[in-house]
C-alpha cells in the first residue's frame, strides 16, 4: 500500500526543491486514490444494479441470459399468493420489532440518565453485547430458551399443559434484543447531545416534567427515534438467521423463502423478490433521511441517518 | 420525565442543578428501564446462561439437552477443530482485506470529498442497510457461470474453473458485507485528524511513506482497531455468506452451528461450539477494552 497524500500539492507550497523531490509522486498518489474510491463504489453497487436488472429480464430460462425487457415475472410474483403471505409476515415482525425497539430502547435511555452507577455499567455493558454479538449466538441462544421455556417439551408445558410454542411473538423477541439496543444508542447519543437550557428554562416557566418531555425533549430526540424505528423495520424485516432459528408454524418471514429459492436455484422471480425487498428498504431509508433532513432544517441542527448512524455512535463510544 | 424536578409551587423555582438532581420520582425511573432490563434478562444473559449450562450436559435420545455434567462436548469440538480454524482464518484474512481497501477510501473521504463527504458516507451506508440476504445472493449471479466463471472458461478453456464453492468467494462476501462497518470508524478518526500535523511533517523533510507511517497511521489507529474488531466479530458468526457463496463447502463456525441445531439437534454439542464461539468473542473485546484504556491512559499522561 502507498502512502496518502499530504494535504497541499507540491507545486503551491513554497518551499524549494527538496520537497518538490520528496512529492515526486504526489500525482500519482491523487489518481490512485480517486481511481480506488470509484472502484470500491462500483464493488458496493454493481451487485444490487444486476438484481434489479435482470429482474426485467423476459427469459424463462437462465437468469443471466438477456431476452429483451419484460414485466412478466412482477405479473408472477403479484399473483403469487405464497409470496403474499411471506411478505405479509415479513411486515408484522418488521413493525412488531420496531415499534417495541423503540419505544423500549427510548424509555432505556431517558431512565438511565438517573440510574446509580452500580446499574448503569452492567446496563451499558449489556447493550455492548447486544449489538456487538454475532447474531448466530443469539439465534441459537433464543432458540434453547424458548425451547425449553415455552417449547412444545418445555417448563411451561410440563407444569400447566398450556404450550405457547413458537411464533410471530418468539421472532419478534429476539430480533428486539439488537434493534432495542441499537434505538438505546441513537437516542442516548442525541440526549448527550442536547441543549439543557430549554429543559431547565421550561421547568423554571414551572412545566411540569410531563409537559416539559412532550414539548422539549420529545421533539428534540424525535430524529433518532424516528432512525431507531426505520433501521429496526429494516433489520427485522431482512433478517434471515435468527428468524430462521426461532420463527413458527405459518410464520416464515420473506428472506426465508428466498433463501430457499436460492438453494433450489434461482429464478427470475427470485431476483424481482430481492428487487422488491430492496425497494421496501430504500424507500423507508430515504423517506426518513429526507423527513429528518426537513426537519432539522425547520428545528435546526440535528444530525440525520446518513452520518455513519451505528458504526458512527460505536465509533465515537470506543475512541 | 427526562430532567428537573418539578418546581414546586408557592416557592421560587429551584436552581436548575439542584431540579436535575431531585428528578421525577424513583419509580418512574425503574419503569422506564425495567422493560429492557427484563428484555436482557430474559433474551441475553438467560439464553446464553442455558447455554453454557448445555455443553456440559448430554444429547437426548431425540435430540435436544438430557442433564449431566461431562467435558465430552468439549472434547469433542476440540477434536475438530476444523471449522474454527476455517473461521479465524477466514474473518482475519477478510478483517485485513477490509483494512487494505478501507483505507485509503476512508482516507479519500476524510482528507479529498470537501464538500461531498455526506454523500460518500450515505453512498457507503445504503448498502449496508439494505437486504444482507439480497447482497450475498447478488454475487452468486455476478460469479457464477453466467457471470465472471463463465467469462473466465471461456478466455482461458479451463473448464474446471470456478470461483462460487470456493473459499475466494466466500472472502469475497465477507468484504462486500462487512466493508462499511470498517470504514466509518477509519472515516471518524482521519476526519477529525489536525491536519497541520501533516504539514509540519512535511515541513521537517518527512517524504508521503514517513508521514503515512509516523502521523496518519497512528492518528488512525483507534479507528482501525474499532473498524477491524467491527467486522472480525460477526465474519466469525457468519452463516449466511459461506452457504451461498461457498455452498457450504467452506465448512464455518456458522455452518456447523446451523447444522448442529437445527439438522441434529444435538444441543449440547452445538453449545460448546457456541461456547468456543463467545469465548473468541469475549477474548477479542477484552483486547479491544484494553488497547482503548491503554490509549486513554497515555493521553493523560501526556497531559500531566
Amino acid at each position: 500500500m502507498s502512502a496518502p497524500a499530504v494535504p497541499l500539492p507540491a507545486e503551491r507550497t513554497m518551499r524549494g526543491q527538496v520537497k518538490q523531490g520528496v512529492d515526486r509522486f504526489g500525482g500519482l498518489v491523487e489518481v490512485w486514490l480517486r481511481a480506488h474510491a470509484l472502484l470500491v463504489y462500483a464493488f458496493l453497487y454493481i451487485p444490487i444494479v444486476v438484481v434489479v436488472f435482470y429482474s426485467f429480464n423476459g427469459t424463462d430460462q437462465r437468469v443471466m441470459d438477456w431476452e429483451g425487457f419484460s414485466l412478466r415475472w412482477y405479473e408472477y410474483v403479484a399473483e403469487n399468493n405464497e409470496v403474499q403471505r411471506y411478505l405479509w409476515n415479513s411486515v408484522i415482525v418488521g413493525l412488531g420489532t420496531a415499534i417495541i425497539s423503540t419505544l423500549f430502547g427510548t424509555m432505556a435511555a431517558l431512565g438511565l440518565q438517573r440510574v446509580p452507577r452500580f446499574v448503569r455499567l452492567p446496563f451499558d455493558a449489556l447493550t455492548y453485547v447486544s449489538v456487538i454479538v454475532p447474531e448466530l449466538v443469539i439465534a441459537l441462544a433464543t432458540l434453547v430458551f424458548f425451547a425449553t421455556t415455552i417449547g412444545r417439551e418445555g417448563i411451561l408445558t410440563n407444569a400447566t399443559g398450556i404450550t405457547i410454542g413458537f411464533g410471530y411473538h418468539t421472532i419478534i423477541g429476539a430480533l428486539t434484543l439488537f434493534n432495542m439496543s441499537l434505538t438505546l444508542l441513537l437516542v442516548r447519543a442525541r440526549l448527550s447531545g442536547m441543549d439543557r437550557t430549554h429543559v431547565e428554562a421550561s421547568y423554571d416557566l414551572y412545566a411540569t416534567p410531563l409537559r416539559t418531555f412532550w414539548q422539549i425533549t420529545l421533539p428534540a430526540l424525535l430524529p433518532a427515534i424516528v432512525a431507531g424505528f426505520l433501521l429496526s423495520f429494516t433489520f427485522a424485516f431482512d433478517d434471515y438467521l435468527i428468524t430462521t432459528f426461532v420463527n413458527g408454524q405459518g410464520t416464515s418471514t420473506l428472506p426465508l423463502y428466498v433463501f430457499g429459492q436460492i438453494k433450489r436455484g434461482v429464478t427470475p422471480a427470485t431476483n424481482v423478490i430481492a428487487t422488491l425487498m430492496l425497494l421496501v428498504t430504500l424507500t423507508l431509508l430515504v423517506g426518513g433521511q429526507w423527513l429528518l433532513g426537513r426537519y432539522a432544517r425547520r428545528s435546526g441542527g440535528g444530525r440525520g441517518l446518513g452520518e455513519g448512524g451505528v458504526a458512527q455512535i460505536v465509533a465515537e463510544g470506543g475512541t | 420525565m427526562t430532567a428537573g424536578a418539578p418546581a414546586v409551587e408557592g416557592r421560587p423555582p429551584a436552581p436548575a442543578r439542584a431540579g436535575v438532581r431531585e428528578g421525577p420520582s424513583r419509580l418512574a425511573t425503574t419503569l422506564l428501564v425495567l422493560p429492557a432490563g427484563l428484555w436482557y434478562l430474559f433474551l441475553l444473559i438467560l439464553p446464553i446462561g442455558i447455554v453454557m449450562l448445555f455443553s456440559l450436559g448430554n444429547r437426548g435420545e431425540t435430540g435436544g439437552y438430557a442433564g449431566g455434567f461431562t467435558f465430552a462436548n468439549y472434547e469433542g469440538a476440540f477434536r475438530n477443530p476444523s471449522p474454527f480454524v476455517t473461521s479465524l482464518y477466514l474473518s482475519i484474512a477478510g478483517t485485513v482485506a477490509c483494512l487494505l481497501v478501507g483505507l485509503p477510501l476512508a482516507y479519500f473521504i476524510a482528507t479529498r470529498a470537501g464538500k461531498r463527504k455526506t454523500l460518500f458516507i450515505i453512498l457507503l451506508v445504503v448498502p449496508f442497510w439494505t437486504s444482507f440476504l439480497i447482497r450475498t445472493y447478488s454475487w452468486l449471479i455476478l460469479l457464477g457461470r453466467d457471470g465472471l466463471a463463465g467469462w473466465f472458461v471461456d478466455v482461458t478453456g479451463n473448464e474446471s474453473f470456478r470461483i462460487l464453492g470456493t473459499d475466494a468467494a466466500v472472502l469475497l462476501g465477507l468484504v462486500y458485507g462487512y466493508l462499511p462497518l470498517m470504514v466509518f470508524p477509519l472515516y471518524v478518526t482521519l476526519e477529525r485528524m489536525d491536519r497541520t500535523l501533516l504539514d509540519a511533517s512535511k515541513d521537517l523533510g518527512a517524504g508521503r511513506w514517513a508521514t503515512f507511517r509516523q502521523i496518519t497511521l497512528p492518528i488512525a489507529l483507534p479507528g482501525l482497531i474499532t473498524g477491524s474488531i467491527l467486522v472480525f466479530i460477526p465474519m466469525m458468526g457468519e452463516y449466511v455468506i459461506p452457504q451461498i457463496l461457498g455452498y457450504g463447502q467452506t465448512f464455518t463456525i456458522g455452518n456447523a452451528l446451523v447444522l448442529r441445531f437445527l439438522e441434529f439437534r444435538d444441543w449440547p454439542a452445538g453449545s460448546a461450539q457456541a461456547v468456543g464461539l463467545i469465548f473468541v468473542m469475549f477474548v477479542t473485546i477484552s483486547f479491544y477494552l484494553w488497547f482503548t484504556n491503554r490509549g486513554r491512559q497515555v493521553r493523560e499522561q501526556s497531559v500531566l
